[in-house]
């Protein structure tokens, strides 16, 4: 008894020894791209219910506009948009997900903002999505604007840039409320549709699928007018790791450019016969755009092919026939007068 | 197991260095120390591998955001605040809105438990198997479905326009229960400086009259007295102050009610929630404490002629405290951590704000171990003063 009592302390002992004198782990540091293609899957951090963004469908199939820019990464790396595990992260979740390495990149409706970009060691690629903090309020109530709101009380999700700009849009407004904060969305939204609150906020681009899938009659509720604060909605990764970085940021080019110089996923085939030198390089038909990002050359033949371009991709999830339709607003090409602006690939 | 320690020879000087080596209390010393060790070691490990790998992620680090201004708001706060203060002081907000669920969660608790526990062990059949069930549904079903049942039957209740009027005092709606208030008067500082100084002279009279009790044997009913030393020095103060009766009635104004006061539908549900699943535990803790006492006391007590009320009093109860007091001790603590089940229901408690704190600094760590430490120190000066209370109430061996 005495004996295995000594082997087995011993034992624990210089495990802990071991560790201890060995090197600190590494948590999620070095190049992320070769543990990307070395594990075959990238890991996407993603909402776990945000209609038009990222949902699961009737089948378990990720669906939504930020799934599809996690299908480009993984077109651009494997040239398979399919090697890609969905992880659904609530908005706490979120951010330590991103910095432990649980995740290879965040494509959860994170706001890019200085304090994250800084204190938080993310960097974010070009948005992907430009919205602000938007009311979806009862018409019975007959709120019509924001300044209507005195006195109300607001359900919100805990964490978010939102819970900052309703807190400024007041205070700057001289209006008072009383916050009701909930993590769980399905809580959130059950405490307004029930009537605890008087309005839901959220990103205004989340607002028609809470009102479209969640309310009994979406005709009931409407979307007070304006736009409330700047929530550039952006792909992140951690920081330090800039050849990944690069990766994520010329995806998002990739699909910006691609709308610009008119390749879509219906015409990507033929387009690859092009005589445009600027969709040839875009194609990888001649360069090297491909091998200075480190993959495949064609890798933005992939990405439109598989997934498409930044227009197939919104109206995929906010076209005029999808449940949640979305004016395109600020995400049009900046060539049209939006903010979509894909830097030269040269 | 052999007792190496005994020196067999007889002689203890002639102890060599095997002997010692070899000696159960020595060898016992090596496996605390290479323990003790090996706990500091891992802990210091896990440290640096958090701190090495924030700062090379270039995380920020320390709890210098607590200084920060947070720029939000909290929907239930018993001190000021508002976005302009600290994440410090908003933390502190979340501490004092856990520790008000919790204090109020305990009371009722403890009222419907010991009544509970009391019903269970009653004579009258319908009573006691109305006691049974209650405490096998509200132990049995876990206690975040409780709070998130209750929260759904509040926010069914009518929308303030439909509000049910509670007979001019008050409504009922799905924003919580408002109600009329005496409105705020200097007198009601002077007031409660009296209640707090008839609360101390009842004690001392109370145990003065116990004194003479003992003393002499005669025995002096104390309770009427007691309530008149309670009561009677806030009332005179009230009366002093030209007895005010201002009355701060709740209207309609707007989406809500202006006047009075509000127990928010968040506060009530997660009370219920935690209150109810624990008085469950605590009826059948003070079953137990009454059933420990032995049968024949009670029949001796009465034997002696003492009233029904003097048995309970003097003999079961100090019999039954001793049983109850160190489990209901782990009752309250485990209470006061099930109120962190606020974030499922929006009650602003110190993880709610944390949790906020949290993503908006990006500290984590920092955030949990702040959040960590409260609880900590919650529940410690908890069974502190529970094991005070049980030290009062334990059978002194005389």
């Amino acid at each position: 008894m005495i004996k295995t009592k000594v082997a087995g302390l011993s034992a624990v002992a210089g495990l802990m020894l071991g560790v201890a004198v060995g090197s600190v782990a590494q948590a999620g540091a070095g190049d992320t791209l070769a543990a990307v293609k070395a594990r075959g899957e990238l890991l996407c951090g993603v909402h776990p219910a945000r209609h038009g963004f990222a949902a699961p469908d009737s089948q378990g199939k990720w669906s939504g506009f930020e799934v599809d820019f996690c299908r480009a990464i993984a077109a651009a790396v494997f040239g398979d948009a399919s090697k890609v595990r969905f992880v659904a992260l609530s908005s706490q979740q979120r951010f330590p997900a991103i910095q432990s390495g649980e995740v290879d990149v965040l494509a959860r409706n994170v706001t890019a903002t200085l304090s994250r970009d800084t204190a938080l060691g993310l960097n974010f690629a070009p948005p992907i999505f430009y919205t602000g903090t938007g009311f979806l309020v009862r018409k019975a109530d007959g709120i019509a604007k924001v300044s209507d709101l005195d006195g109300a009380v607001i359900c919100m999700a805990p964490g978010s840039t939102t819970e900052r700009n309703v807190a400024q849009i007041f205070a700057a407004a001289g209006m008072t409320y009383t916050p009701v904060v909930i993590e769980n969305n399905k809580q959130l939204v059950d405490a307004y549709v029930t009537g605890r609150c008087d309005a839901l906020t959220k990103d205004k681009a989340a607002l028609p699928g809470v009102a479209a899938f969640d309310t009994e009659n979406p005709a009931d509720h409407m979307l007070l007018p304006g736009i409330y604060s700047k929530e550039p909605l952006a792909m992140a990764v951690r920081q330090g790791d800039d050849p990944w970085y690069d990766l994520v940021k010329w995806v998002t080019y990739a699909t910006f450019n691609a709308e610009e110089l008119g390749v879509t996923q219906a015409n990507v085939d033929e387009m690859k016969a092009s005589a445009d030198p600027d969709i040839q390089a875009l194609l990888g038909v001649i360069g090297d755009n491909g091998t200075k990002l480190g993959v495949d050359n064609a890798w933005v033949y992939n990405i439109v092919k598989q997934v498409g371009n930044y227009e197939d991709i919104y109206m995929r999830h906010f076209g005029p026939e999808t449940p949640v339709a979305l004016d395109r607003d600020q995400n049009t090409l900046w060539s049209e007068g939006g903010l979509l602006y894909g830097f030269p690939m040269q | 197991m052999i007792d190496t320690n005994q020196d067999r020879s007889g002689k203890r000087s002639a102890r060599s260095l095997t002997d010692i080596l070899y000696s159960e209390s020595f060898r016992t010393l090596i496996y605390q120390v290479a323990l003790a060790v090996g706990v500091a070691l891992l802990g210091l490990y896990l440290y640096q591998n958090v701190i090495e790998n924030l700062s090379r992620q270039n995380i920020a680090t320390g709890f210098g955001f607590l200084d920060q201004v947070s720029q939000f708001e909290i929907g239930e706060t018993l001190i000021n605040y508002s976005s302009r203060d600290t994440y410090g002081r908003a933390l502190m907000v979340g501490l004092m809105n856990t520790l008000t669920v919790s204090a109020a969660g305990i009371a009722v608790a403890t009222v419907i438990g010991f009544s509970i526990g009391i019903a269970r062990v009653s004579n009258n059949w319908l009573l006691q198997r109305i006691a049974i069930a209650y405490v096998e549904i509200v132990r049995n079903i876990p206690v975040i479905l409780q709070v998130i049942f209750w929260g759904a039957v509040i926010r069914n209740l009518p929308a303030p326009r439909q509000a049910v009027e509670l007979w001019g005092l008050g409504f009922l709606s799905n924003r919580g229960l408002t109600f009329a208030l005496p409105a705020t008067d200097p007198a009601h500082v002077w007031m409660f400086a009296a209640l707090i100084a008839g609360i101390v002279l009842a004690i001392v009279a109370c145990h003065m009259a116990k004194r003479h009790r003992e003393a002499t044997g005669r025995y002096i009913d104390m309770l009427w007295p007691c309530v008149a030393l309670v009561f009677g020095p806030p009332a005179m103060v009230w009366l002093g102050f030209g007895a005010p009766h201002d009355i701060s009635f709740p209207e309609r104004q707007g989406f809500n009610f202006v006047g009075g006061a509000t127990i928010s539908p968040e506060f009530v549900a997660l009370m219920a929630g935690i209150a109810l699943y624990s008085s469950g535990f605590i009826a059948e803790i003070v079953r137990a404490g009454i059933q420990a006492t032995p049968r024949g006391q009670i029949e001796a007590a009465r034997s002696i002629a003492l009233r029904p009320r003097f048995v309970m009093r003097y003999v079961v109860l100090p019999q039954a405290l001793r049983v109850i007091v160190p489990p209901l001790t782990s009752q309250y603590v485990s209470l006061v951590k099930n109120s962190s089940i606020a974030v499922v229901i929006g009650y602003p408690d110190l993880v709610n704000i944390g949790n906020t704190v949290m993503n908006q600094t990006g500290q984590a760590v920092e955030a949990i171990a702040v959040m960590m430490m409260v609880y900590l120190i919650i529940s410690i000066v908890t069974s502190l003063l529970m094991n005070f209370y049980n030290r009062l109430v334990a059978i002194k061996e005389r």
